[in-house]
């Protein structure tokens, strides 16, 4: 009876134990000592693995920005795979603390799902690739197709809207992991496979005959892929907003990963040094130290630096700037200025 | 913190205090520290409510279920729940949805219990022959199938065989003109009832009534006299004939629908023309096949079981009366091997329906794939919709365990 006393009220005590503190996210995550990254289960270009376990990719590397405006360091991230499914309850539960997984920005995910988009890393736009040996040659003829795609996506609404507005019938057959998708076409279960534009880059890569498929040419939806984090913690989004524009702005004032540390020290320019870190006081006013877009840029280097490192013309990828070049230079990238 | 402080020092205190008198009294003791438990779950339990309540406000969502009415924008693939409830892009709700997933569920579950039942009973009887061949063939079967992950066995039968399937614009005839499959499905003639159809329907119970009746008298007829009657024939007779005789009555009121296979033409619309026949999309199949041989081979284990638990003195006698070892088996062993059976065999159904949520690995719309998967993306409401799906799924589970319990009170032995 002594013992049952002791159990009930450890009982109580260990519900109080586990505690309801309102940490914010960057305490939470300084004193984990690393940022817990979200990303895809392996698309070439964005996030993907190497057999010894190495990430790379565009997403990959706004989080190692991210860590390493925090604490100096870009490999103090750890990484989450995560499905098209389970990507949002991760982050809304607080399994992982930003969700950089090329994830289309739309109004239903901003204010339904309580989270926030803290930015665009990259405008892209839904297609679809058929086998070339079909000879089709526009989306228009492609009435009557079963197309596979990816469950839980905007690509699933955006292709039903396509074929309902230009009146054609299709059937879907929808998968949970993109490599499913992947099989299935290749095993020839469906005539169309579609998702974003890069996707359908990077997943070419992975068919039997990359050769022996062919993109249409036709673009029928924004796919503003961008970072994500929880809303009501304006701090963290903060950071990871001025992250990206300040390495966007590094493009922009010819920054890059080898000179950012010789710039900083031989410039009169006020713009860089602001962004450096050599004047005003901005990292405090996030949270972070004043040299913090200067770690991350050493770490990642500029986001021209990182597209051409993952998704570039010399990528297996092969994508060009496009819509992502800067806005000086004929897209429409533009970072608001660090002042 | 607060309170906890006074449930630690309450129960010191009262440990304290009632060292004499009360902590001697049973019925004392025992009120005190069940009073102080359901305190603290009680505590528990609002604590747990008001955390997930504040930090669901933190993120901007609430709480509700309005959402089943709004429409949902994105297509489902053709399968049985999508024909039950005519879904329509558009204008088809969430609810829709739900529901659409719960009849695929159901369907695949309907038919792997049936299908892993019949497959599970004779690979176990098989395992008991005395014919090597047999014996082997169902021990291998049985332990191959039993350590395999069921994940594996689906993806197995999709991804193996479907690339081993003739392609869209192909086809395989299983019946030259009536059926065919190839890799979009199995296309076989959809029966379409006209008028009158209600009529050959009702035939068709009235005589299965009869049979059942005439079953119960042959059955009396022995048990009072011992005159064994043949009803074999007779009962196939009229099952087959009255229904016959009343389809023709009524002007054959069912025509069928063939599938058509279309070799000319745009490459696109090559290959079975859609809306015509009836479609069974591979990923129900591979479901149905994983599922029902995965847990026939569990089955066909309790099957083994249940018959081995029937004592051999059963079969001796019943061989000495001059029985078959057909009968044997049928009139002797097996109703009352089915006392040990019946009780697990509820859990493999039930292990058949809640593994059925495996095929959102394959694309197979059921209840987790197209609710929790694709609506749960769009819609953002995980609690009230992960509620939604736990209900369905505990609702069918006490449903088959409530019947099969029923089954099992029936065939109990009875202890005079």
């Amino acid at each position: 009876m002594m013992k049952r006393t002791i159990l009930s009220a450890a009982a109580g005590i260990a519900m109080f134990a586990t505690g309801a503190n309102a940490a914010t996210t960057l305490e939470a995550v300084k004193a984990k000592g690393f940022v817990q990254c979200g990303v895809s289960q392996g698309l070439p270009g964005f996030s993907n693995a190497d057999d010894s376990g190495n990430w790379t990719g565009i997403d990959v590397d706004l989080c190692r920005a991210v860590a390493a405006a925090i604490f100096g360091d870009g490999s103090k991230v750890k990484f989450s795979p995560l499905s098209a499914k389970q990507r949002f309850t991760a982050l809304g539960s607080g399994e992982i603390d930003i969700l950089s997984r090329n994830t289309t920005w739309t109004m239903t995910r901003d204010t339904q799902l309580g989270l926030n988009f803290a930015g665009v890393n990259y405008y892209d736009g839904q297609g679809m690739m058929v086998p070339a040996g079909l000879g089709v040659k526009s989306a228009k003829e492609l009435d009557g197709a079963n197309i596979c795609t990816n469950t839980g996506t905007t690509t699933e609404l955006n292709i039903t809207d396509y074929f309902r507005a230009n009146n054609m019938s299709f059937n879907l057959v929808a998968f949970e992991k993109a490599d499913e998708v992947v099989a299935a076409y290749d095993a020839g279960r469906c005539d169309v496979y579609t998702t974003d534009r890069s996707g359908l880059a990077a997943q070419r890569t992975k068919l039997t005959n990359p050769d022996a498929h062919v993109v249409l040419p036709e673009i029928i939806s924004k796919e503003p892929l961008g970072p994500v984090v929880r809303q009501g913690d304006d701090q963290w989004f903060n950071i990871v907003r001025w992250t990206l524009n300040a390495l966007i702005n590094a493009e922009e004032m010819g920054i890059t990963k080898a000179n950012a540390k010789s710039r900083l020290a031989g410039t009169e320019n006020p713009a860089i040094k602001r962004l450096l870190g050599g004047e005003g006081k901005f990292g405090e006013e996030l949270g972070l130290s004043n040299d913090w877009a200067l770690n991350a840029i050493t770490a990642v280097g500029n986001y021209g630096e990182s597209y051409e490192a993952n998704v570039g013309p010399n990528t297996p990828l092969k994508l060009d700037r496009g819509v992502n070049a800067l806005w000086n230079k004929g897209g429409i990238l533009y970072a608001a200025p660090i002042r | 913190m607060l309170i906890k402080w006074v449930i630690v020092l309450t129960s010191k205190q009262l440990t304290k205090i009632s060292k004499s008198n009360l902590l001697n009294d049973e019925n004392a003791r025992g009120i005190i520290f069940q009073a102080l438990l359901l305190c603290a779950i009680g505590v528990g339990l609002y604590w747990l409510i008001d955390n997930t309540v504040t930090n669901l406000d933190n993120q901007g969502k609430s709480l509700g279920f309005d959402f089943l009415s709004s429409t949902a924008g994105f297509q489902i693939s053709q399968t049985f729940g999508t024909w039950l409830l005519d879904y329509e892009v558009g204008q088809s709700t969430y609810w829709d949805v739900y529901l659409i997933g719960i009849a695929n569920t159901f369907l695949v579950a309907i038919l792997g219990i049936i299908a892993a039942t019949v497959i599970g009973f004779t690979m176990g009887i098989m395992r008991l022959s005395n014919n090597i061949i047999f014996k082997s063939f169902a021990t291998t079967y049985i332990e191959v199938l039993r350590n395999v992950p069921i994940l594996l066995q689906l993806f197995f039968w999709y991804f193996a065989v479907l690339r081993a399937m003739p392609g869209k614009r192909e086809k395989f005839e299983l019946i030259p003109d009536v059926a065919g499959l190839n890799i979009t499905g199995l296309y076989l003639p959809a029966p379409v009832p006209e008028n009158g159809f209600g009529v050959v329907f009702l035939a068709l119970l009235f005589s299965a009534m009869l049979v059942f009746f005439l079953r119960l008298w042959a059955n009396r007829k022995q048990e009072q006299t011992g005159q064994f009657i043949p009803i074999f024939w007779l009962s196939a007779a009229i099952f087959i004939l009255i229904p016959t005789v009343a389809y023709f009555v009524m002007g054959s009121p069912l025509s069928w629908e063939f599938p058509e296979f279309k070799d000319t033409g745009p490459m696109l619309r090559r290959g079975y023309q859609p809306g015509l026949g009836m479609l069974v999309v591979p990923e129900m199949l591979a479901v149905w096949f994983a599922l029902s041989l995965y847990t026939a081979a569990f089955i066909a284990e309790i099957v083994r079981a249940g018959i081995l638990a029937v004592s051999k003195g059963q079969t001796e006698a019943a061989s000495a009366l001059g029985l078959r070892p057909n009968f044997t088996l049928r009139l002797v062993v097996i109703p009352q091997a089915l006392r040990v059976i019946i009780p697990p065999l509820t859990s493999q159904y039930l292990n058949i329906t809640k593994n059925s949520s495996l095929a959102v690995a394959i694309a197979y719309p059921e209840l987790v794939s197209v609710f929790a998967g694709t609506a749960l993306n769009q819609v953002g409401k995980e609690i009230e919709m992960i509620f939604m799906m736990m209900m369905v799924y505990l609702t069918f589970s006490l449903l088959t365990a409530a019947f099969m319990n029923w089954y099992n009170s029936k065939v109990k032995l009875v202890e005079r």
